[in-house]
């Protein structure tokens, strides 16, 4: 019986189906260690091997892996809600209303992306704090740390232009007060310092975020769109260069 | 007090209270860690500098942390629901209009200074501090490992900002910022027609000037002395020091105007607070 099983399973690993797929063993060598990270897709931007300190939690606190988890979370359940979701004043509310009341499970999905949402500006921030603490920014990481400072806003705007598409009260105001201090903006902001004369309210910075002089459907589509699609491209793009200079910066830094 | 209450356990401010109590579990376990560097002059892991194979374990601890994080976000979906509230209508502005919480350090500097320093000259100097922090640091040591002897002025300076600057002013925004933003403490109830009388005046109305020529003057130099006096004095006592000479003017200057920047909102807050000044530089084009 374990014989047959055993026949069986080699069988299906030599097979040309499974060979075409999976290139290395199962055995236990340090040779197949490093094969597995090399020939996976998913894993080829670890190092084969790293430092034992960089394992430890209470030197990285994982808080750059769980922002990266974060992402995934968003963007996984970020596709399913545009199923079920419309960026036009007349439906997003009632959109969203019905994910919450008639889609099943739909109120878990909205639930997860918020939080996951949340979740990741917090533990960017600590992530930011750990990367400072352990004083990793300095030579030759410097470049990576400017890199993660941008990624540090596109994370507050993925996170912002996101808070407007529930179109009720609480998104409304939070993201007019958010863009109200764009008109104070010098020189570009028709209240801000040093405004030339033709600077007015409908063609200032301000009016080019919200595409309007006031948040209004324009800027819920505008929102929509940097949202869903050109913001996390940026982020991806951005993430990808993150995990590659730490790569190439020798790994994750460490004493010596 | 019952507002209170319901303020802390809305659901979109649950990030706040997380961060209320993970930012002291953090700053403990990295203050362990570098009091034991400091206490034996030896990083805390330097016996740690072996490699391993990535797979099995880094690959291992990633996919327990994964499993644990997706836990805690599954429970926390289960349990809260994302709000919702009515729709949308530009002409019903709730009493306070509060940003989304990760912006509420910039909102609560609004108190302080005119929306275009507080909205868009300080949040840009914050991005450019942040990003010239590895140029202008030039220590080398403290890299890759919790210390605090090594490095105490960096340290401090970010430390500073990142935790009252930004956490606490975020927390004093979400929580105890009532209606018309208005200070109100957590067993006060939120009156909406509290009139706060303000009586602010500016600093040069203390001094005795009652001339706005003579007051733009003195505000150019009360603004220009803050910046130029420390720096300048200090450089002049301390120019010798092998640390200047390493540091370099350009990053003196960059350094010294970044500090006295951020060191500008606590004492605004005070002046603020303690003198009810509204503002130091009052000038026909701008206001600081
Ligand atoms: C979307 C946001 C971000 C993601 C997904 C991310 C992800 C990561 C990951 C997975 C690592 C490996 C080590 C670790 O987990 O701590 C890392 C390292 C690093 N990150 Fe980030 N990061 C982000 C934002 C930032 C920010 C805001 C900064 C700083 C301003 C930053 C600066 C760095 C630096 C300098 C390293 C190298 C650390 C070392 O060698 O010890 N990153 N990042």
């Amino acid at each position: 019986m374990n014989e047959e099983r055993k026949g069986l399973k080699e069988k299906i690993t030599n097979s040309d189906i499974w060979r075409s797929m999976f290139r290395h063993g199962y055995e236990n060598t340090g040779r197949r260690y490093t094969l597995q990270v090399l020939q996976n897709v998913w894993l080829h931007l670890h190092p084969p091997r790293i430092s034992r300190h960089a394992l430890n939690f209470r030197f990285t606190w994982c808080m750059g892996g769980i922002t990266f988890l974060m992402f995934l979370v968003t963007a996984v359940t970020g596709v399913l809600l545009m199923f079920y979701y419309r960026p036009t004043a007349e439906y997003a509310f009632h959109d969203v209303q019905y994910l919450e009341f008639d889609i099943p499970f739909g109120m878990l999905l909205r639930n997860m992306h918020r939080w996951a949402a949340h979740g990741m500006v917090i533990s960017v921030m600590l992530h930011m704090f750990r990367v400072f603490l352990t004083g990793s920014y300095k030579k030759p990481r410097e470049f990576n740390w400017a890199v993660g400072v941008i990624l540090l806003l596109v994370t507050f705007f993925l996170s912002f232009t996101g808070y407007l598409l529930p179109w009720d009260q609480l998104a409304f105001w939070a993201v007019t007060v958010g863009t109200n201090m764009a008109r104070a903006t010098p020189v570009l902001g028709h209240e801000g310092p040093f405004a030339p004369q033709d600077i007015t309210q409908s063609n200032d910075v301000r009016f080019a975020l919200l595409a309007g002089t006031i948040v209004g459907p324009s800027t819920l589509l505008r929102f929509y769109i940097l949202h869903c699609v050109a913001v996390p491209l940026l982020a991806s793009v951005l993430m990808a260069l993150h995990f590659w200079r730490v790569r190439k910066d020798g790994g994750i830094s460490g004493p010596l | 007090m019952e507002h209170f209450i319901a303020l802390v356990t809305k659901p979109d401010n649950v990030p706040i209270v997380a961060i209320l109590f993970l930012i002291p579990y953090f700053i403990w376990l990295s203050y362990r860690q570098a009091r034991q560097t400091d206490k034996t002059g030896v990083p805390s892991d330097a016996a740690l500098n072996d490699k391993v194979y990535v797979w099995p374990y880094l690959c291992r601890n990633e996919f327990i942390c994964a499993i644990i994080v997706m836990l805690v976000l599954g429970v926390w979906s289960i349990m809260i629901d994302a709000p919702l509230e009515e729709p949308s209508d530009p002409t019903k502005t709730p009493n306070p209009s509060k940003a989304p919480w990760y912006f509420l350090a910039l909102q609560e500097m609004l108190v302080y200074f005119d929306p275009w320093i507080a909205g868009v000259v300080l949040p840009g100097l914050i991005i450019a501090g942040l990003i010239a922090i590895p140029y202008i640091d030039i220590n080398p040591k403290g890299k890759g490992y919790y210390t605090i002897k090594e490095r105490p002025f960096a340290l401090a300076v970010f430390s500073f900002g990142f935790i009252v600057l930004w956490i606490v002013l975020m927390v004093v925004g979400t929580f105890l910022r009532g209606p018309g933003w208005n200070f109100f403490a957590p067993w006060e109830a939120w009156d909406p027609h509290l009139v706060v009388p303000l009586t602010n005046v500016n600093l040069s109305y203390l001094f005795g000037i009652r001339e706005a020529d003579t007051a733009n003057f003195f505000g150019f130099v009360v603004v220009a002395g803050y910046f130029a006096i420390g720096p300048v004095f200090y450089l002049w006592k301390r120019k010798s020091s092998q640390f200047l000479q390493e540091l370099g003017l350009v990053r003196y200057i960059v350094v010294s105007f970044l500090f006295l920047t951020m060191l500008a909102l606590p004492i605004k807050m005070v002046l603020r607070v303690v003198l009810n000044v509204k503002y130091i530089w009052v000038s026909p084009w701008f206001n600081i």
